[in-house]
């Protein structure tokens, strides 16, 4: 029952939360954010135990059901995100709580912006209908341009607006594109459209401009120019909340309606489309990021490369056989899930080391494996995972990919897998090579704070353990899904 | 051709203006009056093509109003942030892709 009540916590919550550390002084902003945080992640906690003791269900806002009011479905892909929301942006704004003591008290709007970001996020993981994923979607956005802009020099200011546009366009083509759908069958709902929806002209452009608004939203290759200022230019718990979470926001709405209308209405060749777009921005991104001398933009370039994997999922899921399918669906959302923990915790031992050198150049890095031991094990266990090294999520992720496209035949996937493996070491073992090497250059370092450390040990180790006992969290997120409980 | 159909049509006409201006002009006023162009344009889409017999319906109304909310925020905070932009560099465009 609590877990029941608990659905509109998820949005009452955060909301109220956000309104009134607005209000509040900046010192008030950081102890309500610390008195949140417990709050938020009970709920989503008491959600997700719901799920897995009573099944999927659908909770009607205020007893309004569609069209007019909002229903909300609680399967098991959107209450492992939920959670997984609530533990990634957890351990980030604990970061922040530390972090943010020692930046101008402006950046304290850091707390309002994380409870309206979060509850864009929860509307987007529990919307039932295809508009509803819009507002979640421009809350979310919102908020991110906004905590990107909190770093207030002028490249994050450029970054933030390039963003912003960004993000518009794509959301007037979706909204375009749901305004197309509701013309042609007059229901907006998900499971609504699935009964109805044939492939007509109608549909195909709708969901051609769906499709499009959400790439650029993704940052899929070769609409990415936009991602690497914007999450490699932010403040660090910033831009370990945006890569890990916010991209994977419109993802997941392109991955449902996918699921919902794709295969029987969109061509065969957009899977394939989607997958070598994919490819494109596994092997660009990998090469870019092993370019970089900044360190965090490294990391920016490397959620480029990480975003490619996602897509295989097109091609995968497309016209091939159900078993091929269903391995496709648990290794996509193993890697979804493996990347949102690594790469937060990959942002957070990252912003520790510059932190600790003062400097984000890569070079500057020369023998701070002496002083940091810590923050380097935070960022090599995230490595691992990136890479696809057993036993973590990304290999566990990867291995599902990769017998997916060996049972449905397209072996070309293979050399992607492999190939984007070899990428993700290069630019790993580049930050190493410089943290080994001994040198002259520094003899002392500063010593941030432990919590800072410790947040990301704890996110970098659950991007291992996640692939340790990956049969868990499957079996979780398979409750209610599209491809059977098998 | 039924008279929804025309302001659907005009719905088109505007977000494709809208779309070339956002593509083409550099100032960022002017891109941010294009996107509002481009909106408008998404929202006669959706009232006009929801009226062909069946009588009133109230969805795409709330659909738009919901609509506008989410514009008139977007353009607020791009403006907040082009201002800010604009007293850091001095600049009213964004420098290009290096």
């Amino acid at each position: 029952m609590i877990g029941l009540w608990s659905v509109p916590l998820l949005f009452a919550l955060p909301l109220a939360l956000g309104i009134i550390s607005l209000l509040a002084t900046p010192a008030w902003r950081a102890r309500l954010g610390l008195a949140g945080l417990p709050l938020l992640l009970a709920a989503s906690t008491a959600v997700f135990v719901h799920l897995v003791l009573a099944g999927p269900h659908t909770y009607a806002l205020g007893h309004w059901g569609a069209p007019l009011g909002i229903s909300l479905v609680v399967d098991g892909l959107a209450a492992g995100m939920v959670l997984l929301t609530a533990v990634v942006a957890s351990l980030c704004a604990l970061y922040a709580w530390v972090y943010l003591r020692d930046q101008p008290p402006s950046t304290s709007f850091f707390w309002p912006l994380l409870w309206f970001l979060w509850a864009g996020m929860n509307g987007i993981w529990l919307a039932e209908d295809v508009f509803n994923l819009y507002v979640g979607l421009e809350v979310m956005g919102l908020a991110a341009v906004g905590l990107v802009a909190l770093k207030a020099t002028p490249q994050a200011l450029a970054a933030a607006m390039r963003y912003l546009l960004a993000a518009l366009l794509g959301s007037l083509a979706y909204l375009l594109g749901v305004a197309l759908l509701y013309a042609n069958y007059g229901t907006l709902s998900m499971a609504g459209l699935h009964e109805v929806a044939t492939a007509d002209v109608t549909t195909q452009v709708a969901l051609a401009l769906i499709i499009l608004g959400l790439l650029l939203k993704t940052a899929l290759f070769p609409l990415h120019a936009w991602l690497p200022p914007a999450h490699g230019g932010a403040l660090t718990p910033v831009s370990a909340l945006l890569s890990a979470l916010v991209v994977k926001g419109s993802f997941y709405i392109l991955l449902r309606i996918w699921v919902m209308l794709g295969p029987e209405v969109t061509p065969f060749a957009t899977a394939q489309l989607l997958g070598i777009l994919g490819a494109g921005a596994v092997f660009y991104g990998g090469w870019m990021a092993w370019r970089q001398h900044h360190l965090k933009q490294l990391v920016a370039y490397s959620t480029v490369a990480q975003i490619g994997y996602l897509f295989l999922f097109f091609p995968l899921v497309t016209g091939t056989g159900p078993e091929a399918a269903r391995l496709a669906w648990d290794g996509t959302l193993m890697m979804l899930i493996a990347h949102a923990l690594a790469k937060a915790a990959l942002f957070l031992s990252a912003g520790n080391l510059i932190l600790a050198v003062g400097s984000a150049h890569i070079g500057h890095l020369v023998g701070i494996s002496r002083f940091r031991p810590m923050s380097l094990f935070s960022f090599g266990l995230a490595g691992v995972s990136l890479m696809g090294l057993p036993p973590s999520g990304g290999f566990t992720g990867k291995w599902l990919l990769l017998n997916s496209a060996i049972l449905s035949g397209q072996w070309w996937w293979l050399i992607v897998l492999f190939l984007g493996g070899l990428l993700s070491a290069a630019y790993i073992f580049k930050v190493f090579r410089m943290s080994f090497r001994e040198g002259p250059q520094i003899d002392h370092s500063a010593s941030p704070p432990l919590l800072l450390d410790v947040t990301a040990l704890l996110l970098a180790a659950g991007a291992i353990l996640i692939g340790l006992t990956a049969h868990l969290p499957l079996g979780w997120v398979r409750i209610g899904s599209p491809f059977g409980a098998g | 051709m039924s008279g929804a159909l025309v302001f659907a049509w005009s719905g088109v006409v505007l977000f494709s203006l809208g779309l070339f201006g956002f593509i083409v002009h550099r100032h960022l006023l002017r891109r941010l009056l294009a996107f509002n162009i481009m909106g408008s344009g998404a929202f006669l889409v959706l009232v006009g093509l929801a009226q062909d017999g069946r009588g009133v319906d109230p969805v795409p109304h709330a659909m738009v109003i919901t609509g506008i909310v989410v514009a008139v925020a977007s353009t607020a905070l791009a403006l907040v942030v082009f201002r800010r932009w604009y007293r850091a560099s001095g600049r009213t465009d964004l420098p290009e892709d290096t």
